[in-house]
C-alpha cells in the first residue's frame, strides 16, 4: 500500500490541489492528513470540504493546533496566526467546524502512528526540531514508525538499538528505506506554508511493502495564494513568507 | 530468534549453500546457487553473536541498504537481501579471481603498473561517487577486477550514501575504517567527503610502488592522528625510479586537507591514464619529509581540514567538472575567440573545473604504425605547440588546463571516445563554419551532440552588432 502524508495544508487551496494532482501519478492508495488544515491561508472552507471528502473515501485525519485554536479562543498563538484563526472562524460553517472539532489527536494503524506534533503529549503540540524532542516522542509511544507535521520543515529521525537518535535532512525525491531494526519519526513538511527555504509544497509518500519513504516537493501558483491572502485582509506577513518558503 | 547454522546443503529462501568461500572478521561468505540465476553467487552472512560489535551489525544494515541502490560494472551486482528477523544475508554476484590483497607479497610493483592499477581504481571510484556513495574503506582486499580489467569495489559495510541517513555516523564515537588507509578527516569522524577515498587510493599507490605504507599501521587513535601533521617520506626518496609526475599524483592524493587533493576521482583518473601530461608542482621534486618547523606548525593548527557538510559534498563534486574543449585549429579566428570566451566563463564559474584542450590530428585510414616517422612526431609536437598557444590567453588556476593531440581517422569518434573514457562532463566545441565543407563531410559537432555521453555546447561566432540591430524593432529610434 502507498500512503500519501499531507500536513499543514493551512487553507492553501493552490498548494493542496497541486499536491493532490501530483499524487495521481504516484499510485497513492490512501491519504493521511496530519492536521492544520486551516489557519494562515485564504481558503479554509474549500480545504476543509476537500479533506472531508477524502475522509469519506477512507483518509485518516488528525487534529492540529490550528483546529484546536478554533474551538478554544484563549489558546496562545502569535498575533498573525490569531488574526487568521479569528477570520477562519467567521468563514467556516457549523458543519465544517464540527468536522474539525471531532478530529482525533492521534491515529494508529499497524506499526504506524499519525499525530500532528509528537506522541508523548499530543495535546501540548510541542515541536520536534531536534534529536532530543524526537527522543521524547520515541519514549512516549511504542509504535515503530511515527509520522507528524507541525514544524513545516521535512526531517527524519532514527532511533537505534543503542538508544541514540540520528537526525537526517531528507532530499526531495530520494526514497529512504526505513530499516526494520530501528524506530523512525518522519516530520513531513508543510503543504501550504513550507519553511524549508523552498517555496514549493511539501508532502511524502510511504510504501508499506518496501518500507520506503519519499519526501516530495511540488511547485504551485503561490502568487495566486498570496493575492488571496491580501484580498482577504489577512496579515501581510502571511502572504510574503510564502515566496521564500520561510 | 533461532537460526539454523548454515552449512553446505542448507537452503535459505531458495539459495542453496555450496561451500564456505571466505571467513572474515565480521562475516562469512558462502558460495550459493539459485535456480533463477545462472552465474556464481556469494551470500554474505554477518557474524552476529554474543559480544558482536554493534558497529558490525549497523554496517551490515547499511550494506543491505546501499548495495541494492548501486549499479554498473564497478560494483558487484546485487541479487537479494535476507530479513534480519529470520536470517540476515546479502546475495550478490561472485567475481572471478582474487582481490588486490594477494599482490601484497609481490610489492613493490613496477610504478607503471601501479599507475595503471590506480587509473582503473579511480575510474571505479568516479562511478561510485557519481552514485552518491563514499566507500570509506578502500584497501587492497576490497578491490577486485573483472575480466575486462575494470575495477570492482566490494564491501560497503563502512560506506556512506550521501542522500540517505548515515546510521554509522551517530551510533559510534570512534572513527571506523582501516588504519593504514584512513583519511585524516575520517580519523576526525567525518564520513561525507568523497575525497577521503582519494586519500586511501593515494596510500595504496604509495604502498604498492614503494613497498612501504606511508603512515604505517597504527593501532591507537593517537597513532592514527599523526597523519594530520606528519608527512610520509616522498615516494621517490624510497624508490628513485618513480617518476616526478607519479610522485606528484600520489602526494596530491595524500594531502591532509581534502581541498588540496584532486577535487574528483574522475580528475585523478585522467591524470593516471597519462602521467606525461600531469602538471608538476613542488610535490613532484620533493626529496625529503617536511622540516620540524613545518610539522610543528601543522601539529598545532587547530583547523587543518576544511570540513564539508554532507549536503555540501555533492556540491563539491559538481563544482569540479571535466570540460573538454575540442578545438579546430584551422577554424577562423572569430570562432576561436568565441570558444575561448565560453571557456573563460566556465573557468570563472567553476574554479575547480579541469579543462582538457583537445585536438585531432587526422591520419589516413591506411597508414601503418611502422610509418610513424620523424615527420609524424614533429607534426604531433607542432600541433601541441599550436594548441598551447591557442589556450594562452585563458586565465586559469595552475594545472587546470591539459593538452591532448590525438591521431584519429574520424574527429567525431575521437572526441566521443575521449569523453567517455575520461568522464567528461561537458564538451565545448565550435561549429564548422564552411557550409560547403559541412554538407560534404557532415558536421562533426552534430555527430558529437547526437552521441555524446554528456552536455555539449556548440559555439558559433558572435553575430555582428549591426545585424542584431537590423533585426530589432524598426520603429524605435536610436538614442542620440
Amino acid at each position: 500500500m502507498r500512503i500519501a502524508f499531507l500536513s499543514d495544508i493551512h487553507a492553501n487551496r493552490e498548494a493542496f490541489e497541486a499536491v493532490l494532482a501530483d499524487c495521481e501519478g504516484r499510485r497513492v492508495d490512501r491519504f493521511v492528513i496530519l492536521g492544520d488544515i486551516v489557519g494562515y491561508g485564504p481558503d479554509p472552507g474549500w480545504c476543509v470540504e476537500r479533506s472531508m471528502a477524502l475522509a469519506r473515501a477512507g483518509a485518516m485525519v488528525v487534529r492540529g493546533n490550528h483546529e484546536q485554536a478554533l474551538g478554544t479562543p484563549a489558546s496562545s498563538m502569535n498575533s498573525a496566526a490569531r488574526a487568521a484563526i479569528d477570520w477562519t472562524a467567521q468563514v467556516l460553517d457549523q458543519r465544517q467546524k464540527a468536522f474539525l472539532a471531532e478530529l482525533p489527536l492521534a491515529e494508529r494503524e499497524d506499526d504506524r502512528l499519525y499525530v500532528h506534533s509528537e506522541a508523548s503529549a499530543p495535546a501540548r503540540f510541542r515541536y520536534v526540531r531536534d534529536a532530543d524532542a524526537a527522543a521524547r516522542h520515541f519514549a512516549g509511544c511504542e509504535t515503530r514508525l511515527g509520522f507528524c507535521g507541525h514544524v513545516h520543515r521535512p526531517a527524519l529521525y532514527a532511533l537505534g538499538s543503542g538508544g541514540k537518535v540520528t537526525p537526517f535532512t531528507p532530499i526531495a525525491g530520494v526514497a529512504v528505506p526505513l530499516l526494520a531494526q530501528r524506530r523512525w519519526l518522519a516530520v513531513i513538511g508543510s503543504v501550504g506554508q513550507p519553511r524549508d527555504r523552498n517555496a514549493a509544497a511539501s508532502y511524502a509518500v510511504f510504501d508499506t511493502e518496501t518500507c520506503e519513504l519519499t519526501f516530495l516537493k511540488v511547485p504551485y501558483d503561490l502568487d495566486a495564494t498570496a493575492a488571496k491572502i491580501r484580498a482577504a485582509g489577512l496579515p501581510e506577513s502571511l502572504a510574503a513568507r510564502l515566496h521564500g518558503g520561510v | 530468534m533461532p537460526r539454523e547454522r548454515l552449512q553446505p546443503g542448507s537452503v535459505v529462501d531458495g539459495f542453496t549453500v555450496l561451500e564456505l568461500a571466505h571467513r572474515g572478521g565480521m562475516a562469512r561468505l558462502f558460495a550459493v546457487s539459485h535456480p533463477d540465476h545462472d552465474e556464481p553467487l556469494l551470500m554474505k552472512v554477518p557474524e552476529i553473536g554474543g559480544g558482536a560489535d554493534p558497529a558490525l551489525i549497523v554496517g551490515f544494515e547499511m550494506e543491505q541498504m546501499i548495495l541494492p541502490r548501486l549499479s554498473g560494472p564497478h560494483v558487484p551486482r546485487f541479487v537479494a537481501n535476507g530479513d534480519f528477523s529470520r536470517q540476515p544475508y546479502i546475495v550478490f554476484e561472485r567475481l572471478p579471481g582474487k582481490s588486490l590483497y594477494h599482490r601484497l607479497d609481490d610489492l613493490p610493483l613496477d610504478p607503471a603498473e601501479v599507475a595503471q592499477l590506480g587509473a582503473r581504481i579511480s575510474t571505479g571510484l568516479a562511478d561510485l561517487h557519481r552514485q552518491h556513495i563514499v566507500h570509506l574503506d578502500l584497501k587492497p582486499s576490497n578491490i577486485m577486477f573483472r575480466e575486462s580489467g575494470q575495477a570492482v569495489l566490494i564491501d560497503y559495510g563502512l560506506a556512506r550514501h550521501l542522500q540517505l541517513p548515515d546510521l554509522m555516523d551517530e551510533e559510534f564515537r570512534l572513527p571506523y575504517g582501516t588504519a593504514p588507509y584512513m583519511a585524516p578527516e575520517q580519523v576526525l569522524g567525518v564520513r561525507s567527503d568523497c575525497r577521503s577515498d582519494l586519500f586511501a587510493l593515494g596510500v595504496l599507490m604509495y604502498f604498492f610502488a614503494t613497498g612501504k605504507r606511508p603512515f604505517g599501521d597504527p593501532r591507537r587513535l593517537n597513532g592514527l592522528k599523526r597523519r594530520l601533521w606528519r608527512d610520509p617520506p616522498p615516494p621517490r626518496a624510497l624508490r628513485p625510479e618513480i617518476s616526478p609526475a607519479f610522485q606528484e599524483v600520489i602526494l596530491r592524493c595524500l594531502e591532509v586537507n581534502p581541498a588540496r587533493r584532486y577535487p574528483t576521482a574522475a580528475q585523478l583518473a585522467m591524470d593516471l591514464q597519462d602521467l606525461a601530461r600531469v602538471p608538476l608542482t613542488a610535490r613532484a621534486e620533493k626529496q625529503r619529509r617536511d622540516g620540524w618547523a613545518e610539522v610543528l606548525k601543522r601539529r598545532f593548527n587547530p583547523d587543518p581540514i576544511e570540513l564539508l557538510k554532507p549536503q555540501a559534498a555533492q556540491g563539491a563534486q559538481d563544482a569540479a567538472p571535466i570540460i573538454m574543449a575540442a578545438i579546430d585549429l584551422s577554424a577562423q579566428a572569430e570562432l576561436g575567440e568565441e570558444l575561448r570566451l565560453t571557456l573563460q566563463r566556465v573557468l570563472e564559474n567553476t574554479p575547480n573545473a579541469r579543462i582538457a584542450c583537445f585536438n585531432v590530428l587526422k591520419i589516413n585510414r591506411l597508414r601503418l604504425d611502422e610509418e610513424e616517422d620523424e615527420s609524424g612526431t614533429n607534426l604531433h609536437v607542432a600541433r601541441l605547440v599550436q594548441l598551447k598557444h591557442w589556450a594562452g590567453p585563458l586565465r586559469s588556476r595552475e594545472g587546470a588546463l591539459t593538452f591532448h593531440v590525438i591521431e584519429a581517422v574520424s574527429a567525431a569518434d575521437a572526441i566521443l571516445e575521449f569523453a567517455r573514457e575520461n568522464f567528461v562532463n561537458h564538451i565545448v566545441m565550435g561549429a564548422r563554419a564552411n557550409s560547403a565543407m559541412r554538407s560534404l563531410l557532415g558536421s562533426v559537432s552534430g555527430a558529437v551532440a547526437a552521441k555524446a555521453p554528456c552536455t555539449v555546447t556548440v559555439v558559433r561566432p558572435g553575430r555582428a552588432i549591426s545585424k542584431i540591430a537590423a533585426q530589432g524593432e524598426t520603429d524605435e529610434r536610436p538614442a542620440v
